[in-house]
Order: structure tokens, then sequence, then C-alpha cells
């Protein structure tokens, strides 16, 4: 009985610290780029903006749910639910701190890397089930681009893997106790920038949004979403966004790692994940959009040909640094 | 530097899916009411058919109701993003038919307000295009907001100068309304100063920039042929070669006076039409510090203080008058019957003419490209559809 209390209570914070994270990144986000455009950014409600995601999140559930006739009404109605889970799933096995965490995969990475990849089915239901030209471009060119960028967005991550050994994350943060991943020569900082590339890609930010592309396809898959709907996609998006930044700090700045107590590590995690976030965005907010074509070819071309060697030279040093090997 | 164009993407119809796609005239990319009717073989575009007419506002017919001293502001809702020029055509074509004399004080400042309406004008564009491309949500609005921002310091000069940011009435047949204040010159001198570093700034911030090179290198290539053909006018003719200018080739308003150079690009793609509009802010900085170190003194006006109606009559005649506006030849053609009212007026908007390009770059592009040539065409929706 207890341990079935646990089991359930444990997910129950998670999810909710994740909720409040999300929505409170929104604001980062905003105040991060209004800061770029020499702006201040959301000031009205409450100190210094505080309370603007809640008024957000609660003019979002009052607005009126608008479903087109056309559309396809089941595939319509599931996609936000299917889009939002595999989104809220990937913070299963991030342990944020050792032993603190829902579970510890032996797995996690896989799990994590597998999960992330699932987004796209609910992308494209949104945007098959719309009935909307502009929702079919953006859901072809999401399959493109999520499937372009999920492969080097994958040998990135196993980079740290091979150095730590191992696919459990928390073993790979314990592995980076003496040094972070991401300043191991030259393989390190190659990994991190190739990760950095290939998570704006995978979650489809600027520059390589063309699925939400405003200015061509208007809001691409999500044209048709109002409300509460909206809301969800809304914040799959951006829990991906998330929970790919604690992953980067997981895998290459060393996790909890970090002066202080013990006890602090979670809210070094928090910090180094938010960087993470901060350097996605920072890249958001400098570059105009690329191509379709474009962005394809940057991926086949340059990005998977070279992690995939990254890879393999990781894999060389790794051996060549083992004893015994 | 060498660009070369865009090998034509010929495609095989037979037997493959098409989509219409309508893209405005509501759209977020769509500079005014802007319709294109999109044939796409998945993400290329196989046909165009431009639609237009969303914003007609009867400004011909208008102009047949208005005095020649109530229409110049009226002008300036033609093309209300280079508001100055639109009046200025007006003007100078009832000038032309009437033979009245502008005073050099007021020829002078005429030039100032042209110049700083096309920087105006080209840093709107400049933002605009780059949101086309960058999107509202990411580097696009950044530049967006800071062009916005440089904008802002020439609107508070009109704004001092005028009374009004947007649409003046400061052009008069026979001068100008208003002069400068005190003070005005020196204001004026610090914004060019101002804005001549932070065109330097976005330069460096966009054609440093890979990914907005490889947007724009070889996009939307319209042929120094095409171009002659067509009958584009301003930066576009000029980032195709051709190297005319209203301003040099029949100059008006005292702009002999003045040493600027044409900037001129061959390649033809948008990245030329960026440079020639990059180029373009220097000359009209370089042509408002020119004017404010001669500036001679005297009335602002061969006709101030009108008062009755009689006193605006113009004898009869009709004129074609033409200045270089920030989107190419402003043209206005009067036929005055000696009343106090034209008895026709046509205008020939640079934006119309312009757009007429479309249709011919467009077909093989991607939809992604579509906005950027569109965006570096630079059309104002007042001016085409008047």
């Amino acid at each position: 009985m207890r341990d079935w209390l646990v089991l359930l209570i444990g997910p129950f914070i998670v999810m909710n610290a994740i909720l409040a994270i999300v929505t409170y990144v929104t604001l980062l986000e905003r105040k991060f780029a209004a800061r770029m455009q020499s702006r201040i950014g959301p000031y009205r409600v409450g100190p210094h903006g505080l309370l603007q995601p809640i008024a957000d999140a609660i003019k979002l559930m009052m607005k009126e749910d608008v479903v087109p006739t056309a559309a396809d009404r089941t595939v319509y109605n599931l996609a936000p639910i299917v889009f939002v889970l595999p989104c809220m799933f990937i913070f299963a096995t991030i342990p944020f701190a050792p032993g603190l965490g829902v579970a510890d995969l032996n797995i996690g990475i896989l799990f994590f890397l597998a999960i992330s990849a699932m987004e796209i089915v609910g992308l494209f239901m949104a945007g098959w089930g719309s009935n909307n030209k502009y929702a079919l471009l953006s859901a072809m060119r999401a399959v493109n681009q999520v499937i372009s960028y999920d492969l080097p967005f994958i040998f990135a991550a196993l980079t740290p893997v091979l150095l730590a050994g191992s696919l459990k994350l928390s073993d790979i943060a314990a592995a980076q106790s003496g040094l972070w991943f991401v300043f191991y020569p030259v393989i390190g900082q190659l990994a991190f920038i190739a990760f950095i590339v290939s998570t704006v890609a995978a979650e489809n930010r600027a520059p390589f949004d063309i699925l939400e592309a405003e200015s061509e396809l208007v809001a691409g898959f999500r044209v048709e979403y109002s409300g509460m709907k909206f809301a969800l996609i809304q914040l799959g998006e951006y829990a991906h966004v998330i929970g790919a930044s604690f992953l980067g700090a997981l895998l290459f700045l060393g996790a909890w790692a970090g002066p202080g107590p013990e006890w602090l590590g979670p809210v070094w995690f928090l910090l180094k994940a938010m960087f993470v976030f901060l350097l996605i965005t920072w890249v958001r907010w400098s570059f105009v959009r690329i191509r379709v074509d474009q962005i394809l070819a940057l991926s086949w071309k340059a990005l998977l040909p070279s992690t995939l060697l990254l890879l393999i030279a990781t894999a060389l040093v790794v051996v060549w640094r083992t004893p015994g090997a | 530097m060498s660009v070369t164009a865009a090998p034509r993407v010929e495609l095989d119809y037979t037997g493959s899916e098409r989509l219409t796609m309508n893209m405005g005239p509501q759209h977020p990319s769509a500079h005014g009411v802007f319709r294109a009717i999109l044939t796409l073989e998945g993400e290329t575009v196989v046909g165009v058919d431009a639609v237009i007419g969303y914003l007609h506002r009867c400004h011909e017919k208008l102009a047949e109701t208005l005095t020649y001293a109530q229409y110049p502001s009226i002008a300036s809702k033609t093309d209300y993003v280079a508001a100055m020029t639109s009046e200025f055509a007006y003007v100078r074509a009832a000038e032309i038919i009437g033979k009245i004399d502008v005073p050099k004080r007021a020829q002078y400042l005429r030039v100032i307000t042209s110049e700083l309406q096309r920087v105006a004008s080209h840093l709107l564009w400049l933002g605009t295009w780059c949101l086309d491309m960058g999107g509202a949500l990411g580097g696009g609005a950044t530049i967006f907001l800071y062009c916005i921002r440089e904008r802002e310091l020439i609107l508070d000069l009109f704004e001092s100068l005028v009374g009004a940011r947007l649409l003046y009435g400061f052009y008069q047949v026979g001068g100008v309304r208003y002069d400068i204040p005190t003070g005005w010159a020196a204001k004026c001198l610090e914004t060019v100063d101002l804005i001549d570093q932070r065109i330097n700034e976005y330069e460096r911030m966009l054609e440093e920039n890979p990914f907005f090179l490889v947007r724009t290198q070889g996009v939307g290539v319209i042929s120094r042929e095409l171009a002659q053909e067509v009958g584009i006018g301003g930066p576009l003719l000029r980032g195709s070669g051709v190297a005319y200018d209203i301003r040099r080739g029949e100059p008006y308003s005292s702009y002999e006076d003045f040493d600027f150079r044409v900037p001129v690009e061959t390649s033809g793609d948008c990245l030329a039409r960026y440079r020639v509009r990059m180029a373009e802010f220097r000359e009209s900085l370089k042509i408002v510090r020119q004017v404010l170190d001669g500036l001679p003194e005297g009335p602002i006006s061969s006709r101030p203080g009108l008062k009755s109606v009689a006193q605006t009559r113009i004898p009869k005649g009709e004129a074609y008058a033409r200045v270089e506006g920030a989107r190419g030849e402003v043209g206005c053609y009067l036929i005055a019957d000696g009343s106090a009212k034209p008895y026709r007026m046509k205008w020939r908007g640079a934006s119309f003419s312009n757009l007429a390009v479309l249709p011919h770059i467009i077909p093989g592009h991607k939809v992604a490209d579509v906005v950027a040539i569109m965006g570096s065409v630079d059309p104002v929706f007042g001016e085409v559809d008047r």
C-alpha cells in the first residue's frame, strides 16, 4: 500500500513541478527576448509581470473552444493529448538529484529519446485532423524535419553516454563529478554544440520553426486550435524544450554537481537547465528562419555525418583511454 | 561578389497532386491586403495569381472633388508608409501646370523631408521583410523592433515639424506649409548620425548571418530585361543593374545641388535589392546632411496664406510629374480645367508597377521564398489599390 502511494505521489509532484516550471519559463523567455529587443516585456500583471503566466493560463482556459466543421473530430480532439503526453513522459527518467526522480531506468536515455520522438504523432494528427491547408503543409514539414533532426540529436546525446559508459541517466550524471562533459577536450564542446543545434531543430524552435512559420503558414499545425487545446499544444512544446534542456544540463553540464550543500543539487540542476534553455532562446531570437530544403540539407549533409563521425571518434577515444582494452 | 541565380525548377505536371493555397488578403505576412493564390506542388510554387483591389478607396475620383489646397493631405494616404513623396508628386504636377515657382528654401525643405521619409520607409521595409523571413516569434522580430525604434526617431522629427506622425499634409502648391522650428536642424543631425551608426549594426547582424544569406542569395532573381519589360522601378530596378533614378535622371526640387550616388547591384536577387536599399539609407542620410548645411534663408512658399478658393485656382492645362519615392517612380497626372479642383487625376503608384513582376519570378520557388520575395518588392497597398 505504501509503495503504491509513493508511486502515485512521486510522479504527481514531478508533474506539477514541471507544469509550474513550464508556465514560468514562458515568462523567462519573454523577458529575455524583450531585453534582447530593447523592450521591457510583460510588466503589468503583478510586480514585474510575475503573474503574467497565470493570467495567460486563465485567459486560455476561458477561451471559446472552436472546432472547424470540416475537421476530423476524433483526430482533431485527440491530437493535443497525444502531443502533450510524450512531452510530459520525457521527464519520467530524469533524476533531479541522486535518487530523486520518478523512474531511474537503466536505459533512461533511450527511453527519453524514444518518447521524445513520439511527439511527431500528435503533431501530424493535429495537422491532418484540422483539415486546413496550412496545417497540412505544416504537418508534412514536421514529419520531414523531426525525423531528419532526431538522428543528429540522438548521436549528439550518445556521445556523453559513451564517455560515461552507461545508458542510465544517474550514472551519466555521476560520471561527471570530476569533469563536466562539456569541458572534455574537443569532443565535449563539439558534441554540446551539435546537441544545441539539433535540439533547436528537433524542438521546432526558430530559426528551424518552419512548422509554425507564421509568415507562410499562419500558425502551422495549430492554426485551427483555440482555448485549452491550443494551451495543451503550447504546453507540450515548452515541456519538450524544457525536457531537452534538462537533458542537455544532465549530459554535458554535470547535472546536480555544484558548490554548496547536497540539497542544493536540484537547484543547480534547474539553473543549468535554464542556462541551456536560454542558449536555445538566444538562438531563436537572433536568426531568420531558414527554408525547408535548406533545413533538410543542413541535417543530412552536415549535421548527421559530423555527429556520426564525432560518435565514432568518441568511441575510439574511450577505447584508447580505457586501460586493458 | 558573384551570386548565381536559383535554377528554375521544371516540373512534371502529369499525375502529381496540386494544392491551391490562398496567401492573403488576411495573412500574417501579407503586406496590406494582397492576395496571392498559389498553386503548390508539395512545397514548390508552380503558379501564382495575384489579386489586388481590396483597399480601393476611389482616390482618383476623390481628387476631383477636392481643391489643390485640400488634396495634398489626402495624397499622403495613397502611400502611407512614404506619405511625403506622394504629396510631393501631386503638388509638383499642379506647379508644372500653373508654372508656379517654389522658393529655394521650400525646395530644400522638400528634399530633406523626402529623404527622411525614404529612410523611414526603408527602415519599415527592412523590419517587416526580416519579420517575414524570421518570424514574429524569432530573429525577425528582433530586427523589426530595432528598425521601428529608429523609425520612431524620424517620426518624432516629422511630428515636431508638422504635428503629425504618419500622414502629413506638409507640401503645398507653391511651397511647404511649415518652416523648421528652432533646434530642429540640430536634432535632425543627431538623429541622422545615430541612424547611420545603427545601419552598420544591422548590416553586421544580417550580412554576417549565414541563415540570412541563404534565404536571400539567388532568390527571386529579376533579370535586367525582365525589369525593363515589366516596368518596375526604384530599388528593384537598381537591384537588377539599371542605374535609373529620377533624382539623377530628371532632377527636381534642386536635387542637382547635392552630391549623392545612385547605388546599383547587378545580381537582381533579394540580396541585391537589400544591398541597394542599405546603400540608399546612407545616400539619403548624406543628402540630409548636405541640405542642413546649405539651407538657404527665405520664404517657404510662393503662395503663402491661401485663404479663398479663388486663390487656389490653377490655369487650364495638363501635366505629369514624377518624383523618386521610396519604392520607385511616384507619378501624378493632372488635368486642370482652370477651376480650383482638378478635372482628372491619375496616380502612377510605384508599388503597383513593382507588383507586376511577382508572377514572373515566384513560380519555381518554395513557399517560404514567396514571402521573402514579396517582402523584397516592398509593396504598400494603399498605393497599389488607391
